[in-house]
């Protein structure tokens, strides 16, 4: 009998603690939420200038410029496209042998989770334009099962892809490196903001970076959301 | 007398060992080799990219062209292919460098795994497999 009173004492101990830590972790992740802002990546430059005789100072955030891409369906997707959205942008190329599978398994998983929302858009440039025309990027589009016009499979001039690859702080490069298809370029999924400023940057190949983006991406929508009220 | 028993067993167990830990070593060449060559495109577990690129987990392709996949492993392939009732139009790179020890242990690797429960290549097959298609002069 005692036995059965201690099995008892125990059970209700634990309960408890479950139900305690339960408690704690939901007010965590809530307040958590709502607290989490993201930070603003890139070189930042304060300029100065006056007003009514005071100097104040302004922070410039690094931000990307205007663009001209083609997409898949031979669509124009320039800043207008994302304009009032927030983006999550990659660099690939459809006869990658290396990284660009995985990281397309991974964006995948992006673009199911969002495909519903317009204001959330994927970017995938490409860095072998000469390869990769509007019909190559169509045919990988529909093979991997993308429907929605939410994620965006672009094509343009090299020197401009190159351009703004710099410009999302992504290194590609042309190297001529059979193994590698004959180009390199980093794995990174960058997330930009309403403002074209940098808001995340991670790994396309690993599936618990890319895990935190999915994460990320609601907070940066409700930041927005905030921000127009 | 009972130290050179001693001796002898002792002896008899490090031969052992070292034989199966060579044997383990060739068994785990052919994962070692699918995950430095093919993983990148056909995923960890085999399952490849939705349309792009077609499974190596449970394909029927594996048991419907077995004879032609050595030759496959060494000099890529090119159009389009059936897979699992899928069409799959991309081209795959070859190991035209890959010995023909290696190219059995992979292709033993796959036919066994992922799901996979196929006849293993015995090394006299594969080279003979290879012989419609010698490595090419570079």
């Amino acid at each position: 009998m005692s036995n059965r009173n201690k099995f008892h004492f125990k059970k209700s101990i634990i309960t408890a603690a479950i139900a305690l830590s339960a408690g704690f972790f939901y007010s965590c992740s809530e307040s958590g939420a709502r607290n989490q802002s993201l930070p603003i990546l890139g070189e930042r430059e304060a300029v100065e200038r006056e007003v009514n005789g005071q100097l104040e100072v302004d922070t410039l955030y690094h931000q990307v410029p205007d663009f001209a891409f083609v997409n898949q369906d031979s669509q124009r997707v320039t800043q207008e496209t994302v304009s009032g959205k927030i983006y999550v942008t990659d660099f690939f190329f459809t006869s990658c042998p290396s990284i660009c599978p995985k990281m397309k398994s991974q964006m995948l998983r992006v673009y199911e989770e969002f495909k519903g929302n317009p204001d959330v858009l994927l970017l995938s440039h490409s860095i072998d334009p000469q390869h990769d025309t509007v019909a190559v990027l169509k045919d990988y589009a529909d093979r991997l099962g993308v429907q929605s016009n939410t994620w965006h499979f672009l094509t343009g001039e090299k020197d401009s892809i190159y351009d703004i690859a710099s410009k999302y702080l992504v290194a590609v490069q042309e190297d001529g490196d059979a193994a590698g298809g004959g180009f390199t370029h980093g794995g990174h999924f960058i997330l930009v903001d309403e403002q074209r400023r940098i808001r995340g940057v991670y790994d396309g190949t690993e599936e618990a970076s890319v895990d935190q983006l999915l994460q990320d991406i609601p907070v940066l929508l409700n930041e927005q959301q905030h921000a127009q009220n | 007398m009972r130290k050179t028993k001693g001796i002898a067993v002792v002896t008899g167990i490090l031969a052992l060992t070292t034989l199966t830990q060579c044997f383990t070593e060739k068994q785990n060449e052919g994962q070692r080799l699918y995950e430095a060559n093919c993983q990148s495109c056909h995923m960890e577990d085999g399952s490849g990219l939705r349309n792009l690129i077609p499974p190596i987990a449970s394909a029927d392709y594996l048991q419907k062209h077995r004879e032609e996949l050595p030759c496959l492993i060494r000099h890529g392939l090119e159009g389009p292919i059936l897979v699992n009732g899928q069409e799959y139009d991309r081209p795959m790179s070859g190991l035209e460098t890959m010995r023909t020890d290696k190219i059995t242990n992979l292709l033993n690797y796959i036919q066994t795994n992922f799901g996979n429960n196929n006849e293993r290549y015995t090394l006299q097959e594969v080279d003979q497999l290879l012989e419609s298609c010698p490595p090419h002069q570079h």
